[in-house]
């Protein structure tokens, strides 16, 4: 269990973190949004240990990170903003200094160095400089000093930064499989991303907590949650969609409809699919394309956020 | 292994990996020999000792030592690496004391590497071998608390360039403080209580008696504190800017 409690951290004038409370169960892939300057790095650079809060205190498992660092530390595996490594070392070097520091010797820890080597698919450049890595690989070899002790929290700032798509799977396919019974701590600016691997979604603006909750649940706070999208060729179509119970507004591109539903009295949205497929059938017109959409993250991390700057 | 010498490992690692530890070395060595021989007037002395090359050392390290502490906490932070070892359970003193030995020991290799200059002087004369190898010490001692206290000024920066500029002027202001004519300049006014303090805070009076093989016991704990006292105070500075 993360505790997070009232922090609070500012640099001179500039107050960066501003009460942010949050409580982390094993088992929780909760990713950090919000714009840039947000605050997401400070809050986990006091999480990990390399800042102090000004107030307020985190405590990992128990161990409060301010007054037991290394306790913390050591159930930690963090891998900080631009993935820094000792560039003028070898990836298995480096790989091997964390080991020594994580307290592994021997055949132990050349098992262990070897597995997150396989792991992260860096077998190829074990005995390259990492200096001469692309951004990728990089990232990579910070992911690999992150995961090598198994630790029981993981805190990745922007993992999968200048990762190509395949690479971005995969290393969304290993928080997954890693996320059983560990926490794990994602800070990303892509909202797929959140809604790919994340349980639980945080949007943080200008130093406090916006949002938390679901993906799913932040999905249902747009316009466009349970809106219903198609191509409609026939009469009178606007008129007879306009007239529809239960549509809010209707969105028009070329012959593609978007209805967007109204909340109802129990505060869900209306479900207008059955209703359009009635009338479409009824007016024989020609539906095409038909998408019911989940809702829209940018749009609710806009509002969200935009509210806040205001 | 322990946090300590892992840290301690790494960083000489990293001297060794770039071209860094070679080039020090070969300018050490060649600095060291062109003040015995020329500047030091070794031949002309006509004596079988080594005070030609020990003179010197206080001096040399004055731009030497800057060289090899600059990098050694403001590179991390540029480089974003201060981030991931502090973040590493490693205590901080173990950082910090890792990464003084690692530069420590390294100048002591290139103090070890003069040994050419020992077999010289032994061959040319009979040779007080004692009072040479309690320079040596004396010397490694100095430069330890010439390290010490470049440690301190490299974690105040982030920039390895200003980094090295205050730490040679900071030890040029406390080795030219015992000079024998900026002590007179104090002697004329200042109460004898106060000259005295200003000159045991030179490197210059403590390595004096060292130079010439005598270790004495106040000489020894003068580098000893001061080293000591780099270091609480770079932990200290890394400790204030966590916080700050």
């Amino acid at each position: 269990m993360i505790r997070i409690q009232d922090l609070h951290k500012a640099f001179g004038h500039v107050a960066a973190v501003r009460g942010i409370t949050l409580e982390v169960a094993p088992g929780d892939v909760l990713g950090f949004l919000g714009p840039n300057g947000a605050g997401k790095s400070t809050t986990m650079k006091m999480i990990t240990g390399f800042l102090l809060p000004d107030r307020g205190a985190v405590s990992v498992f128990g161990h409060d990170v301010a007054k037991a660092p290394e306790a913390a530390k050591r159930l930690i595996g963090y891998l900080p903003e631009g993935a820094p490594a000792w560039g003028e070392m070898t990836v298995d070097a480096f790989l091997h200094f964390i080991a020594d520091v994580r307290g592994y010797r021997g055949v132990e820890r050349s098992e262990r160095v070897a597995r997150v080597l396989r792991e992260l698919e860096l077998d190829n450049v074990r005995d390259r400089v990492i200096e001469t890595l692309s951004k990728g690989f990089k990232r990579r070899v910070g992911l690999a000093q992150a995961i090598l002790h198994d630790p029981k929290v993981l805190v990745l700032d922007e993992p999968t930064d200048g990762l190509d798509p395949n690479q971005k799977q995969q290393v969304r396919n290993l928080i997954q499989r890693l996320s059983a019974d560990r926490i794990i701590i994602i800070s990303t600016h892509i909202l797929e991303e959140v809604s790919a691997v994340c349980t639980r979604a945080v949007i943080i603006a200008d130093g406090t907590v916006v949002a938390d909750g679901t993906p799913a649940s932040l999905e249902a706070q747009s316009r466009y949650h349970r809106a219903v999208s198609a191509t409609l060729r026939g009469d009178g179509i606007d008129d007879a969609l306009h007239a529809l119970p239960g549509v809010r507004e209707v969105e028009s591109d070329g012959d593609r409809r978007t209805l967007l539903a109204a909340d109802s009295d129990e505060g869900t949205r209306a479900d207008l699919l059955p209703g359009l497929l009635a009338l479409a059938n009824e007016r024989q017109w020609q539906v095409s394309d038909l998408v019911v959409e989940r809702g829209r993250l940018d749009e609710v991390f806009r509002r969200l956020t935009r509210e806040r700057a205001a | 292994m322990n946090s300590l010498m892992a840290v301690t490992r790494r960083e000489l690692y990293a001297y060794f990996a770039t071209p860094l530890a070679y080039v020090f070395l070969a300018i050490f060595l060649v600095m060291t020999a062109l003040f015995t021989f020329y500047i030091g007037n070794f031949f002309e002395r006509r004596q079988a000792d080594l005070l030609p090359f020990f003179a010197f050392h206080p001096w040399l390290y004055l731009f030497l030592v800057p060289a090899l502490s600059m990098r050694l906490w403001a590179e991390e932070r540029k480089a974003g690496t201060l981030e991931l070892l502090l973040t590493l359970p490693i205590r901080l003193r173990d950082a910090v004391l890792g990464k003084f030995l690692a530069a420590w020991l390294f100048a002591g290799l290139a103090l070890l590497l003069t040994f050419p200059l020992v077999i010289t002087v032994n061959w040319l004369g009979s040779v007080d071998n004692g009072a040479i190898a309690a320079a040596y010490i004396g010397s490694w001692l100095m430069a330890g608390a010439y390290l010490a206290i470049g440690s301190c000024l490299s974690a105040v920066t982030a920039n390895q360039v200003i980094a090295f500029v205050l730490t040679a002027v900071l030890l040029f202001v406390l080795v030219i403080v015992g000079f024998p004519m900026v002590l007179t300049a104090f002697k004329g006014w200042a109460p004898g209580l106060l000259v005295d303090a200003v000159a045991n805070l030179s490197f210059l009076t403590h390595y004096e008696a060292i130079s010439k093989g005598v270790l004495d016991f106040g000489d020894v704990l003068y580098f000893v504190l001061m080293i000591a006292a780099g270091l609480a105070a770079t932990a200290v500075v890394i400790d204030r800017k966590k916080a700050g």
